[in-house]
């Protein structure tokens, strides 16, 4: 029977003036007693709400009642039926909107910390659990995923747990697209993609890395060389600016390129070969996950004073609620119902300043939102000496240049079915390559569901 | 991991390697680059193609030793390995229904300016080659540009090589002269494609220049290696990095190229004092 008199296990995490100047992970994970605690809050309920909420479909009441058992593995393998990544989702997903949004014990009081429970059983596992994974019989079959992120890691673990011979193409130096290049060590330890990497390795998947599809292989081509099916999970693309005077100023980056430095090319790091600015002051534009971390970033790499410049309200902003609480606590400054207008340069054509406009809501647009708009004459000058842009991408030309037959969005984003199924006949789709920027977990779900889609295609072939 | 076939030195500061990479020597068409990190901590940069031969499955690489990625890079021998060699990128010059092209290089640029110039040879065009260098000494392809160009013409700051002047003179001189190109294709220093480009603008010829800023992906990715082309921000790794040499912003773009001139100082310095310490 659930307890109803334990509170909300929180999380112990790194003090916020500590943390704001280390890369190390800010959550620091449960105890075992914490999980117990937490895990008698579970109701356990029949129709499992918290389930229909997951994007994946995981079995959230019977994972927990394995944790109540203290059957970590148990709870570890009922996760893994549904997803391949527990333990980057326990650490990312933004559980607040999806599964305990759903949770019954959230009606009265909080909701159960379904995520933190995951974490908790994922990482056991990768400490606990050295049973080597027996590497399925191979059908033969040959199919290619582009791009190693959630959505094609997870195609790839899917169809090699059925026996394909998957070859997964990776256009960087290393495997784990945004799980490397964007989220930062401090949310997302980079030792846990390898390991989750090297566990689809383990499974017979192989990484073939500094691969360009559409450059060194078109589609057609991987497809002559015998793959069977081709799964697209080539990520969100290329950043977006804002079309304002000053934005190739030395001191702009786009948020991709600020993470990518500091994430992937370990320009935190004391005598990295990549460099990434310093600066006094920096102003982050937008408001999602993306603009979080990179603000979290531009903190611990010492400046002083970091702004979110965010056009709409609190309310709107895109961040997963942790992330927005967790720069709080860190000094970021949230500087909301603002909008750049002009980035300002030196003669050195270096960033000293960005103009902004305050905005205010009229009434709600197409997304529904109420739509900022500019309050006249209210300008100013916020002091900065450097912008990053975090306000979203817009899909990659190279695939769909080189795809004959391969239909897109008119904003290029990959047309698909619900079952993941492109235009073109065996060809694959999913994540944000065909959503638009989304989170790793919707990625994860289209990789899934594109995976049982080429299962069943190739198995009626 | 890709292995050096072979290595020679072009002279005192630009060497020429051949690496094996045949999935990209298969691909990889004049004006395209590849990146490259030398070891598994390294940054990763772009170098343009300068040859490559497709039955033996290599990537002709040429570079000038400017910092410490490439003075690592230089360190390395024959039969050694380089961690990551990733292409071929960017899209590859055109080329198609060009009749009489002058092809204009300078200094290291040249590497890039001859597979361009060999390729319009090949299909049948007239290339006239107007090839610079700061001196005697650091000249390269000078036989390899006589044998793919109808003219050459050669010039040196210093006077040690050919005639004294700047490229822009020699071509300034071309188009006095009443050649008609269809197009002039220009790679370089930013300086030298910027004044190359300025000239060419009062005379009404169609230019091309290639573009070779910071970069960190090279697919699109980072937008790190964006440039103001025509009023339009550019990436110049998937739309370029040929772009129409009227409508480049070169100071934007020479700014930009400056961003971690610092950083690059230090490491390198850092890098020699290592290697000192190392023979010693």
């Amino acid at each position: 029977m659930a307890d109803l008199t334990i509170p909300r296990q929180p999380m112990p995490s790194q003090e916020a003036d500590v943390r704001n100047s280390n890369f190390s992970e800010v959550a620091l994970g449960y105890t075992e007693e914490m999980a117990l605690a937490e895990a008698q809050r579970c109701l356990g309920c029949k129709h499992k709400p918290c389930s229909g909420g997951c994007p994946v479909q995981i079995d959230i009441p019977e994972f927990i009642g394995k944790i109540c058992e203290k059957d970590y593995e148990g709870a570890y393998q009922v996760i893994s039926r549904d997803s391949s990544l527990p333990a980057v989702c326990g650490r990312v997903c933004p559980q607040e909107t999806q599964c305990e949004a759903k949770c019954v014990r959230g009606v009265k009081s909080e909701p159960v910390a379904i995520g933190r429970l995951e974490r908790f059983v994922a990482d056991w596992h990768l400490a606990h659990a050295h049973d080597k994974v027996a590497r399925p019989a191979s059908n033969g079959r040959r199919v290619a995923v582009i791009g190693s992120g959630p959505a094609g890691l997870t195609c790839a673990g899917d169809l090699a747990k059925k026996g394909y011979e998957v070859t997964i193409f990776e256009a960087l130096h290393l495997a784990g697209g945004v799980l490397v290049y964007g989220i930062p060590e401090f949310r997302l330890p980079k030792a846990i993609v390898q390991k989750e990497v090297d566990g689809l390795k383990a499974l017979g998947v192989k990484v073939e890395t500094n691969m360009v599809v559409g450059r060194v292989f078109s589609v057609d081509e991987l497809m002559e060389q015998g793959y069977e099916a081709v799964f697209i999970g080539s990520g969100a693309g290329l950043p977006s600016f804002m079309k304002i005077p000053g934005e190739n100023l030395n001191g702009v980056y786009s948020a991709n390129e600020f993470l990518t430095r500091i994430n992937l090319m370990k320009a935190y790091r004391e005598g990295s070969a990549t460099p990434v600015q310093h600066a006094e002051k920096v102003a982050v534009v937008g408001g999602g996950n993306v603009a979080m971390d990179a603000a979290r970033c531009a903190k611990r790499l010492g400046a002083k004073e970091v702004y979110i410049v965010y056009r709409r309200s609190e309310e709107e902003l895109p961040a997963r609620r942790e992330e927005v609480e967790h720069a709080k606590e860190e000094g970021i400054i949230f500087r909301l119902l603002n909008n750049p207008v002009e980035i300002l340069g030196d003669e050195e054509l270096h960033v000293k300043g960005m103009r902004c406009i305050r905005m205010e809501l009229g009434e709600p647009d197409a997304s529904g939102r109420r739509r900022p708009v500019p309050v006249e004459g209210s300008e100013f000058t916020l002091d900065v000496d450097c912008v990053i842009m975090a306000i979203g991408t817009s899909p990659n030309p190279l695939i769909r240049s080189t795809t004959s037959g391969l239909e897109t969005q008119k904003w290029g984003g990959i047309i698909t079915d619900e079952n993941g199924k492109t235009s073109r006949e065996g060809v694959y789709a999913g994540g944000d390559a065909v959503t638009g920027a989304a989170t790793v977990i919707l990625a994860m779900g289209a990789g899934k569901t594109a995976a049982a889609s080429i299962h069943e295609y190739l198995s009626n072939k | 991991m890709y292995k050096i076939m072979r290595k020679e030195r072009l002279g005192p500061v630009v060497t020429l390697m051949d690496i094996e990479a045949p999935a990209i020597a298969a691909k990889a068409e004049p004006g395209q680059f590849i990146i490259l990190r030398v070891d598994a901590e390294g940054e990763r940069i772009p170098l343009t193609i300068a040859d490559y031969d497709r039955s033996r499955g290599t990537v002709t690489i040429i570079f000038q030793i400017v910092g410490a990625t490439t003075e690592s890079l230089n360190r390395l021998e024959e039969g050694e390995y380089i961690q990551d060699f990733v292409g071929p990128l960017g899209r590859p010059t055109e080329t198609e229904g060009l009749k009489k092209v002058a092809v204009v290089g300078g200094g290291v640029g040249c590497a890039i300016a001859y597979p361009v110039a060999k390729k319009l040879h090949e299909l049948g065009c007239t290339v006239h080659s107007v090839v610079g260098f700061r001196s005697k000494d650091i000249v390269i392809l000078e036989k390899e540009f006589e044998a793919v160009s109808d003219v050459v013409k050669k010039m040196s700051d210093d006077g040690t090589w050919g005639s004294k002047g700047l490229v822009t003179d020699a071509l300034r001189e071309l188009l006095e002269s009443g050649e008609k190109y269809d197009e002039v294709i220009t790679i370089g220093p930013l300086i030298m494609m910027k004044f190359v480009a300025r000239l060419t603008k009062e005379f009404g010829v169609k230019t091309v220049v290639s573009m070779n800023p910071i970069m960190i992906d090279g697919t699109g990715m980072c937008g790190g290696c964006r440039l103001t082309v025509g009023g339009e921000t550019k990436f110049a790794c998937v739309d370029g990095p040929d772009f129409d040499g009227h409508l480049v912003d070169f100071d934007e773009a020479m700014k930009r190229g400056t961003m971690y001139r610092e950083f690059e100082r230090h490491a390198h310095s850092e890098l020699c004092n290592l290697m000192n310490k190392e023979v010693r």
